[in-house]
């Protein structure tokens, strides 16, 4: 079956005083119909440009984009900004991480989410007025009759991240990218996001990009894992297979320096260094200085040669070690120091 | 038994609010009578969700702000009425780590001048001289010494934060409070820190403070953990007997609304609290968590008329510790 959403190489650079930054480099992603995607990494890894560049919101400015981008057979890269706008908001939606600064301040909520929905739809204003209410409804605000005409700063956080997912849900997209979506939120609020996002989801069968650094939120919604390293993905496999058998090194790292609730365990294992720097990549994988396998991979391919995303039983590795067979499951879990 | 090192009793912040002309019309109740104490090279967490006091309570204990009510004693010595010059001394002996190291660093001083500052301003006299001794500082926090003389903007978010955690150390304190000190930074680098932070209380013997909203990251950290809820502690116990076997409500609510990674984890309990946080100028009576209670839910008259009574301070500020629980509350 075709995917219906398909990033195929993407490059994402952006000119600066300093040279072009690289922010993707390489970004691979398919996502079926229906399905929940969760996209990880650490900041500057690339997550946000790669949710951005699939909104087309690059497209008046100056990145240089390359690649692919496939939306049910379309080529959204190679749409004008006109072209874009049916799919931006109507067929693909977006939630954004802090709702405060992506509501207008000076618009009440409900005419905000009104408005989303008249953009694509030819109604009167009063009938958007009621889609806002029954949607503010849907999302769990109490006395959405009344609530709709509040302003977003008479909201309280969790509220908000509700009216937003309202806005971005109001045109019923087919696909849904949220971007850090609880970040923002205390982990009770966090709980009652989640599990609106999951009971929305199954009730309008859209498919889900879900933005986390938390790997704790892709265990609990996510059904398929992509994690990202430096503008590229690295990793991507099931939930299951990630978390009981993590392939490449900086997934491991993740993992091993990652506090747990359960268990006890008395020392973290960090992953040694920083992230790279995005204005100079390194010629080999982008991930060698930090990485301990580099060393007992032979030929310094690790520092001489980019490695292919090799996809085997549906679980796809970016790593030399892996694909020589040099890591094996035994070995040591995290880069350690 | 010696007097602990720090010992809070009773301590109240509230913040007046000012109506028209001036007249104070009431009070953010923002830390309300919260006690604990914090033995030497031990670690007490203080948890809980935005807007609990946690950080209020950090800065009332390191006399940025002044209590409203209640006493601080360190080694036994009563701090609450130091005012002025007569907290240089506690300031020697109290520090602090702040959550957000770009801002609290002076973009344009150098960071061998930002970790000499107490130094200098407390007019100590280092033997060997302060170069020294800042470059011994920035070698204990994993940072190079020859990069004294380089600027905040130069390093990375981690880097940053050990230049505030070497501040913090300049005066050899015996307590250091951290306000968030992870949770701007990444996993990856979140794990180098509370690596660090451990480190250095083996070696010094330092006491922390450790103010977080990370159940996990407190859990890797402290040795006792307090849980507030709108200015006051709810749960204080040993860390073990807090994450093995809590008995509060908002603790059971709170440990059970963190995603698990652990994907067979049987789910004992999966409790949902529902609606806001109530204000902090108006709080519930009685007790403060009983209108989001799972445990209040499903409580005959009795009990419910006994939850809006005042529950008394202590270790477990709860009428119905272990009682059931539902499993949502509220809308």
């Amino acid at each position: 079956m075709e995917p219906m959403l398909s990033v195929k190489n993407l490059t994402v650079k952006f000119p600066t005083d300093d040279g072009m930054v690289a922010a993707l480099n390489g970004m691979d992603l398919t996502l079926n119909r229906g399905e929940t995607v969760g996209l990880v990494g650490e900041s500057g890894s690339g997550k946000s440009v790669t949710s951005q560049a699939i909104m087309g919101l690059f497209k008046e400015s100056r990145a240089v984009i390359d690649g692919e981008i496939t939306f049910e057979g379309t080529d959204l890269l190679a749409l004008s900004e006109d072209a874009m706008r049916p799919y931006r908001g109507k067929k693909i939606g977006m939630i954004f991480q802090d709702p405060l600064s992506a509501m207008h301040p000076f618009y009440t909520v409900g005419a905000q989410i009104a408005e989303a929905y008249q953009v694509h739809n030819k109604v009167s204003k009063k009938a958007a007025r009621q889609v806002a209410i029954d949607m503010l409804g849907r999302v769990g605000i109490p006395d959405p009759k009344r609530r709709v005409d509040n302003y977003p700063h008479e909201f309280s956080g969790g509220m908000r991240q509700r009216a937003m997912i309202a806005m971005a849900l109001v045109c019923e997209p087919e696909l849904l990218i949220a971007d850090e979506p609880t970040t923002a939120l205390d982990v009770t609020v966090q709980a009652q996001i989640l599990d609106l996002i999951s009971d929305l989801q199954a009730e309008t069968n859209s498919a889900v990009i879900f933005v986390t650094h938390d790997l704790g939120v892709v265990a609990q919604l996510c059904k398929r894992v992509v994690v990202m390293y430096g503008g590229q993905c690295v990793e991507q496999a099931s939930v299951r297979q990630i978390f009981q058998r993590p392939s490449h090194p900086y997934t491991r790292g993740l993992m091993a320096s990652m506090p747990h609730l359960a268990g006890d365990t008395d020392r973290l294992t960090p992953i040694p260094g920083s992230p790279p720097a995005l204005l100079a990549l390194p010629k080999g994988c982008i991930f060698a200085d930090r990485c301990e396998f580099a060393k007992i991979v032979p030929d310094g391919r690790c520092l001489n040669m980019r490695p292919e995303l090799i996809v085997e039983d549906d679980h796809a590795v970016r790593c030399h070690g892996h694909e020589l067979k040099l890591i094996d499951e035994t070995s040591l879990i995290g880069a350690g120091s | 038994m010696s007097a602990p090192l720090l010992e809070v009793t009773n301590l109240t912040k509230h913040f007046p609010i000012k109506g028209s002309m001036g007249r104070t019309v009431g009070a953010v109740k923002a830390v309300d009578g919260v006690s604990f104490t914090l033995e030497k090279g031990t670690t007490l967490g203080l948890v809980g969700e935005s807007g609990c006091g946690k950080s209020t309570t950090g800065k009332v204990l390191m006399r940025l702000l002044d209590p409203t009510s209640g006493s601080i004693k360190l080694d036994g010595e009563d701090i609450t009425g130091l005012k002025g010059k007569q907290l240089d001394g506690f300031r020697r002996r109290v520090q602090m780590v702040f959550q957000n190291p770009a801002s609290s660093l002076n973009p344009r001083q150098s960071i061998g001048a930002a970790i000499a500052s107490p130094l200098v301003e407390q007019r100590i006299k280092v033997p060997g001289g302060i170069k020294a001794k800042v470059a011994d500082l920035m070698d204990r926090v994993g940072l190079r010494p020859e990069h004294a003389n380089r600027f905040p903007h130069e390093f990375s978010g981690g880097q940053r934060q050990r230049i505030g955690i070497a501040r913090a150390l300049a005066l050899d304190p015996d307590v250091v409070i951290c306000d968030e000190p992870v949770s701007a930074l990444d996993v990856s680098v979140q794990a180098q820190v509370v690596n660090l932070l451990k480190d250095i209380q083996a070696d010094t013997g330092v006491s922390y403070i450790f103010i977080a909203h990370d159940l996990a990251v407190v859990k890797h950290m402290a040795d006792d953990v307090a849980v507030m809820y709108l200015g006051k502690i709810m749960e204080q116990a040993n860390k073990r007997e807090l994450f093995e076997n809590p008995r509060h409500p908002y603790t059971r609510a709170l440990l059970s609304a963190v995603p698990s990674v652990d994907l067979d984890a049987a789910l004992t309990e999966r409790i949902r609290l529902g609606g806001d946080l109530p204000s902090p100028s108006n709080p519930p009576s009685g007790c403060v968590f009983r209108t989001r209670c799972p445990a209040y839910e499903l409580l005959d008259e009795a009990g419910k008329q006994r939850c809006s009574t005042e529950v008394p301070a202590g270790a477990m500020a709860c009428h119905f510790p272990n009682a059931p629980l539902a499993a949502t509350v509220g809308a």
